[in-house]
């Protein structure tokens, strides 16, 4: 993602626009799959968004400032979500979220200062049978103490020197 | 060769289900044993996850919760012909009492199929409804579901066939939109209550028997598209549902010529992007425009003027899902489940600090109690239980003198409590009813979308005001506040966000007063989760 300049940013975003304003109520769609791209909607993309929808600028800000997962800045390399919800919290979500902002040294929406992790809470999982949950990426882990959340930590900040051996020999790439 | 079953729901793959199928599956290599690996939706006994089966002629065995670790040992003792040698035998599943007491029409085939495998679907009865949907005229399918007695399964309990009728009878042709002649069926997949999953149960262990809901009521009502309102919290139902309507749609059961009939019916997911209120009818409308989710003024009522200002029936997943059984045995052997005007079965969903947590698809009319004890065993913590919230964040904190009240819509709301969509969140007694209320109070500041001044604000003033009570300064004027705003909530909003958020903090208030009353400056209590 570094090496992607400002001008395929905007052609991404063109293209993105091009492919889904055929669709009803395609803004949402199109918010998404740039995010998906980019981990974030740069506000740049805002004004070509708007032309390609033929609605205002205000109108495009609006939508992305009021849901909670779209964001106008970029994420760390890792975002976990804490659920905060109730079922959660009789299975101890309280002295969860208390562990993770202390240990990473960030409250929700922030990012560490390597640049690493994003901390977000979520309102529920769907997972309250077994709390209290997070979700790293799209994998979301039942149970977690705060053992298992330092262990899922080091987990997403070990890079595997060889992920499967028989392969490295041959392939480093795959390192 | 030994069919296997790992399943891939949410719970089993958050407890490292995708792991356990991993080893099984190297392990049954280096073994030189041949296996078919099913992943299966689970059967929602989430206590038991992940919970591997192994088909044998004496039906289903079950072993759980199984970790990767146990899986030589498993092989050992025989997991792959169904022997009871391991400690993690659980004999036949259906004889399972937590499953086999239940009475299951929604979840009858969650757990046991491939989720995405049409044949496995329709070999186990699904597409039967939309069969004997397409040989009947719209008014009929509509009589069929009348008949049901089928109520409005995300909270509110209107009833489905009244909203389909309006639907069917409403005008199309009105205006020069783009969408002018068109309705819409919309799903609300926007399952954001805390304490419930069984919708997103259903989307991953039998999608296609919402697909087949969906596409019965688009020939209700006249209707050729619909739209799945999918959270974006849920990524493995997201994935299982996408991939079952490419199958759908690739074997003639969706599209422009639904089984050769010259009807049409396309279905599309889209994603929520984390609001709350989008699971409120009209702000899921709203944002499927791709506009802020906020909510609308009724009426009109989106059964006249939804999605795209057309005609439009939004039903949540469990209500639609319940449609294929209707349809295919008849409204009346539905109605013949239930009590009152709350027919047909309730997916409850036992959660929280419970021992035994899980679906529990049942008639109306069992007590919470029955629930409690009989499903769940008490709590996950063995501590005693305290309070349990029913309905979701906006329904009552139920305290023990009211367990005995029969889960039905009209008892609940005799005694100030709501079933809403089913979750049953369980706490012990480590609970602090006063964190609980200005949770409730946070989370409406929060979600709410901002229209109405006394959700907006008032929730914000709640947490402050709560905040005063906990610390003691001019308490009786703070409680009085309190209650004040509550009346302020409940009579100045327009949706249940703001209009129900009092409910969890009164029964706080009222069932467990001590917790408001205790001095805090030497107060000792253990946070719930702490001990």
């Amino acid at each position: 993602m570094n090496k992607t300049t400002a001008t395929d940013v905007q052609h991404m975003v063109h293209q993105i626009i091009a492919d889904l304003n055929h669709k009803p109520g395609a803004l949402m769609p199109i918010l998404h799959a740039i995010q998906d791209e980019l981990g974030y909607i740069p506000s740049d993309s805002v004004p070509a968004i708007a032309e390609g929808l033929q609605i205002t600028r205000a109108e495009v800000h609006g939508v992305i400032s009021f849901y909670h997962d779209f964001r106008a800045s970029a994420p760390g390399k890792h975002t976990i979500h804490i659920c905060r919800a109730e079922a959660c919290q009789a299975r101890g979500c309280r002295a969860l979220e208390r562990h993770a902002q202390q240990t990473l040294g960030v409250d929700y929406h922030q990012t560490t200062l390597d640049g690493d992790i994003t901390l977000e809470a979520a309102y529920c999982l769907g997972n309250c049978a077994t709390g209290p949950s997070i979700r790293i990426g799209d994998d979301i882990h039942g149970r977690v103490t705060p053992a298992r959340f330092d262990a899922l930590i080091d987990q997403l900040q070990t890079v595997p020197l060889a992920i499967q051996p028989v392969l490295a020999k041959e392939d480093n790439t795959h390192g | 060769m030994v069919k296997v079953f790992v399943p891939r729901d949410t719970t089993a793959l958050s407890l490292g289900a995708n792991e356990v199928a991993a080893i099984l599956q190297r392990a049954c290599a280096d073994r030189s044993v041949d296996i078919e690996l099913v992943r299966n939706g689970s059967r929602g006994l989430f206590w038991l996850e992940p919970m591997v089966e192994v088909e044998t002629d004496q039906g289903r065995m079950a072993y759980g919760p199984v970790t990767p670790e146990d899986i030589p040992a498993l092989l050992d003792e025989g997991l792959l012909d169904g022997q009871p040698g391991h400690s993690l035998y659980l004999g036949p599943t259906e004889e399972i009492p937590y499953l086999k007491n239940q009475q299951r029409l929604t979840f009858a085939r969650a757990g046991i199929i491939d989720p995405v495998s049409l044949d496995d679907y329709i070999h186990h009865g699904g597409y039967v409804g939309l069969r004997k949907a397409l040989a009947r005229i719209p008014q009929e399918i509509v009589d069929e579901v009348k008949a049901s007695g089928l109520r409005g399964r995300g909270g509110a309990a209107f009833p489905a066939g009244i909203k389909w009728q309006t639907v069917l009878d409403a005008d199309a042709r009105t205006g020069s939109s783009p969408y002018s002649k068109r309705k819409f069926i919309v799903c609300n997949a926007d399952e954001g209550d805390s304490g419930t999953f069984a919708d997103r149960l259903v989307m991953e262990a039998d999608p296609f028997m919402l697909i087949e809901g969906m596409t019965i009521a688009g020939l209700a009502v006249g209707a050729d598209t619909g739209y799945i309102y999918l959270r974006s919290e849920y990524p493995v139902a997201h994935k299982i549902l996408n991939e079952a309507i490419a199958r759908a749609g690739k074997a003639g059961y969706l599209g422009n010529n639904v089984l050769n009939s010259g009807k049409a019916f396309h279905l599309e997911v889209r994603l929520g992007a984390g609001a709350y209120i989008c699971g409120e009818e009209t702000s899921l409308l709203d944002s499927l425009e791709g506009k802020r989710g906020q909510v609308r003024v009724k009426p009109p009522l989106p059964a006249l003027k939804g999605a795209f200002g057309q005609p439009t029936v939004v039903n949540n997943v469990l209500t639609l899902a319940a449609v294929p059984f209707i349809l295919a045995e008849g409204g009346q052997a539905y109605a013949d489940y239930g009590r009152g005007r709350s027919r047909g079965t309730l997916p409850f969903q036992l959660t929280g600090n419970i021992e035994r947590g899980g679906v529990v698809e049942l008639a109306f009319g069992v007590t919470l109690r029955e629930l409690l004890e009989d499903y769940g065993g008490g709590t996950a913590s063995g501590r005693p239980m305290r309070a349990v919230q029913v309905g979701g964040p906006l329904g009552a904190y139920m305290p023990e003198g009211q367990w005995d009240t029969p889960l039905d819509y009209e008892a609940f709301s005799e005694v100030g409590a709501v079933v809403g969509h089913g979750g049953i969140v369980v706490f012990d007694d480590t609970v602090d009813m006063l964190d609980q209320a200005r949770f409730a109070m946070e989370f409406c500041a929060v979600e709410s979308c901002g229209k109405c001044t006394p959700c907006r604000i008032g929730s914000t003033r709640g947490v402050e005001v709560i905040d005063h009570i906990r610390d003691n300064q001019e308490r009786d004027y703070h409680l009085n506040l309190l209650e004040d705003l509550c009346d302020t909530l409940e009579d100045g909003s327009l949706c249940a966000m703001g209009g129900m958020t009092p409910n969890p903090v009164r029964s706080a208030l009222n069932h467990f007063p001590d917790d408001f009353h205790q001095d805090r400056t030497t107060a000792s209590r253990t946070p719930a989760g702490e001990a």
